[in-house]
């Protein structure tokens, strides 16, 4: 059975604080809850850089490819005499182009979001915890799974308490 | 001055949240509309706002019933109210994206307080566009054909027109807008959920906060997220308004047909846009008290940009002139001289004291943070620009080049009741928007708040 041992801290620079001591001591997949982002927690939790900028620019490229091919595509497959111009005009192809291409940089950014973080997410074992509800207003948390390495109860509890906890609990999982 | 590099020169900004907030009471003020008993204003002002809906509804079913001649439109005049209130719409829209997206880029921390009921505007003003493009097609039944969708007559749209550029411009402008104004309202919806009393409302607002639950790891992408669609926005909202212009610019009328629309069209649509906002602001933070929030001081620097776009409207007014006489084209020439001594007089002065001498009071610090005359401004300024719009499109086309296809347009009864019924379509959204959904963005706020530096109180 999982559990997560979950400590609440007083404020933002007590909890930046806890996450470098945690990283320090080599804890790696632990996680700090906290109701907006806090400036300098990736260091502190030795996060790698978002890969999101990635997905973007597949997402971009896609639509501007697309956009434009769609474009040729329909003006010659349905060749449409206006003022004499070529049924290939490119440069009249540019903004509707830049549209497409706005378009689908934005839902790969959105969905891309969405599936790093694993969103939507309904269930979750923290949730059971109802001090956790002031994750999202006013609480700063630190989550630590029993999936981590050298997961120890008994030394985490010490280790947190030393560094300044204010609330400590167990959250079972017993899905 | 002059300064030496050894001198910091501090400057004192004023508070973006009052001070003696802490983040609790911030949650608490801002969710206060949500849980409070339903004012009775809000219903007198929902039932006023849904039966514009109805009239807008049945405006809709009998011209499509009865044609397109129910409406004012004539030969000259072909197009009246539907183009004039679209662009208007439209620009009223941007405010809201500048707000969100540009002022996100540029650091602009003090556009935490308004961003996300900007952002609403955006929404419900581009549905509220999207409307008359849809309806003044005459045949409404294949508005489908506006879209590259496969059909039985092999049939494709014309991509060398900038009227279908303008469908995907507006298009993508609305998703990309509700996209932005989803994530941003995540956060703020799990905030929603926790603190929910009843079991419906926490499962709704469980729902669509899809299990969020503030872990840094989900932070880290999510500002990444926002950041993307601000740096995409940006570009987009500058794009729509000029492909809106060139619905007028990429024609060959006299009046029309100048290069400087785009840019004036986009600075004419954040001033619109910023209009609006200060009038909804100030009613709201008035009957949902959220004065600590959205301050004075806040309401300031928005009049500070209406002053700036409005000079910049007014310096494109006088720009049309000056290149109307300098380019020497005789039918260029009238068309302006039209525009301010012609038949149409009264609606071009209109426009020029509303948008260009109105906003000039904001030179005054006195009245930029004076409430009722800012209210009043800003209502004078959404009249002066949808004037705006009703001059570059009427007196443009009423007198042609010829003298014999000259006339003169006025609208029908079913025009202005159109006109009124998509106000009321916005305001009933606006009133949903203002009971249902955090109306200032929690987590972005407090992200400003001093305490929110994981460094303060600590001694440097």
């Amino acid at each position: 059975m999982n559990e997560i041992l979950l400590a609440e801290f007083e404020n933002p620079n007590k909890l930046l604080k806890a996450a470098e001591k945690l990283s320090d001591c080599g804890y790696s997949s632990y996680d700090v809850y906290s109701p907006f982002p806090i400036h300098g927690m990736d260091d502190a939790m030795k996060l790698k850089h978002s890969k999101l900028g990635w997905i973007v620019l597949c997402g971009c490229s896609l639509g501007l490819l697309l956009g434009f091919l769609m474009q040729t595509f329909m003006s010659l497959d349905y060749p449409l005499i206006i003022s004499g111009k070529p049924f290939f005009s490119y440069p009249a192809f540019i903004p509707v182009t830049f549209e497409i291409m706005v378009l689908f940089s934005a839902f790969s950014t959105v969905f891309g979001m969405f599936a790093l973080n694993k969103l939507p997410q309904h269930y979750n074992p923290i949730f059971k915890s109802d001090y956790f509800r002031k994750a999202t207003c006013h609480g700063f948390f630190l989550g630590i799974d029993s999936n981590e390495n050298g997961y120890d109860r008994e030394k985490l509890r010490n280790l947190l308490s030393e560094i300044d906890a204010k609330h400590i609990e167990v959250i079972e999982d017993d899905v | 001055m002059v300064a030496s590099t050894n001198d910091i020169v501090k400057v004192k900004r004023p508070d973006l949240v009052l001070p003696g907030e802490t983040f609790e009471s911030v949650t608490n003020i801002v969710s206060k509309p949500m849980e409070m008993k339903l004012p009775s204003w809000w219903l007198i002002v929902f039932l006023v706002s849904i039966s514009g809906v109805l009239l807008l509804k049945s405006m809709i079913a009998y011209l499509i019933w009865e044609g397109i001649g129910v409406w004012g439109l004539n030969n000259p005049v072909g197009w009246g109210y539907a183009i004039v209130n679209f662009v208007f719409w439209v620009g009223i829209g941007h405010a809201g994206t500048l707000i969100s997206a540009i002022l996100f880029l540029f650091r602009q921390k003090w556009r935490t307080g308004i961003n996300r009921f900007a952002e609403a505007m955006t929404i419900f003003a581009v549905i509220c566009a999207l409307i008359f493009p849809g309806i003044h097609i005459g045949r409404q039944w294949v508005a489908y054909w506006l879209f590259p969708i496969p059909n039985s007559m092999g049939m494709w749209p014309n991509f060398k027109s900038p009227l279908l550029w303008d469908v995907f411009a507006v298009g993508t402008y609305f998703t990309v807008s509700l996209l932005f104004w989803f994530v941003g309202l995540i956060p703020d919806l799990a905030t929603m959920r926790d603190r929910a009393k009843g079991k419906i409302r926490q499962m709704v607002y469980g729902i669509f906060s899809l299990g969020w639950r503030g872990s840094n790891r989900h932070w880290q992408n999510y500002e990444k997220a926002y950041l993307f669609l601000a740096a995409l926005a940006t570009p987009l909202v500058l794009s729509v308004h000029s492909i809106v212009s060139f619905d007028f610019a990429v024609s060959q009328l006299p009046g029309w047909h100048t290069t400087i629309f785009p840019p004036y069209f986009v600075a004419g649509a954040i001033f619109s846009g910023f209009a609006m906002v200060v009038t909804l602001m100030v009613l709201a933070r008035q009957l949902f008290n959220l004065k600590a929030l959205v301050t004075i001081g806040h309401l300031e620097r928005m009049n500070k940009i209406i002053l700036l776009t409005g000079m910049l409207v007014g310096y494109a007014y006088g720009m049309e002139f000056f290149m109307a006489w300098y380019s020497g084209y005789q039918y260029e020439t009238f068309a302006f001289v039209n525009r301010a001594t012609g038949p149409y007089a009264w609606a071009y002065w209109i426009m020029v004291s509303c948008n260009v001498i109105s906003p000039q009071l904001f030179w005054f610090k006195k009245c930029r943070t004076s409430i009722p005359i800012m209210f009043v401004v800003s209502i004078f300024v959404n009249i002066g620009m949808w004037f705006e719009r009703f001059v570059i499109t009427v007196t443009s086309l009423h007198r042609d080049f010829l003298p014999s296809s000259w006339g003169y347009y006025s609208p029908t009864w079913v025009d202005v009741c159109t006109f009124i019924g998509s106000f009321g379509l916005f305001f009933t959204l606006f009133l949903l928007f203002l009971r249902f959904l955090p109306v200032i963005s929690i987590a972005e706020i407090k992200n400003v708040m001093p305490q929110a530096d994981p460094h303060h109180g600590e001694e440097h």
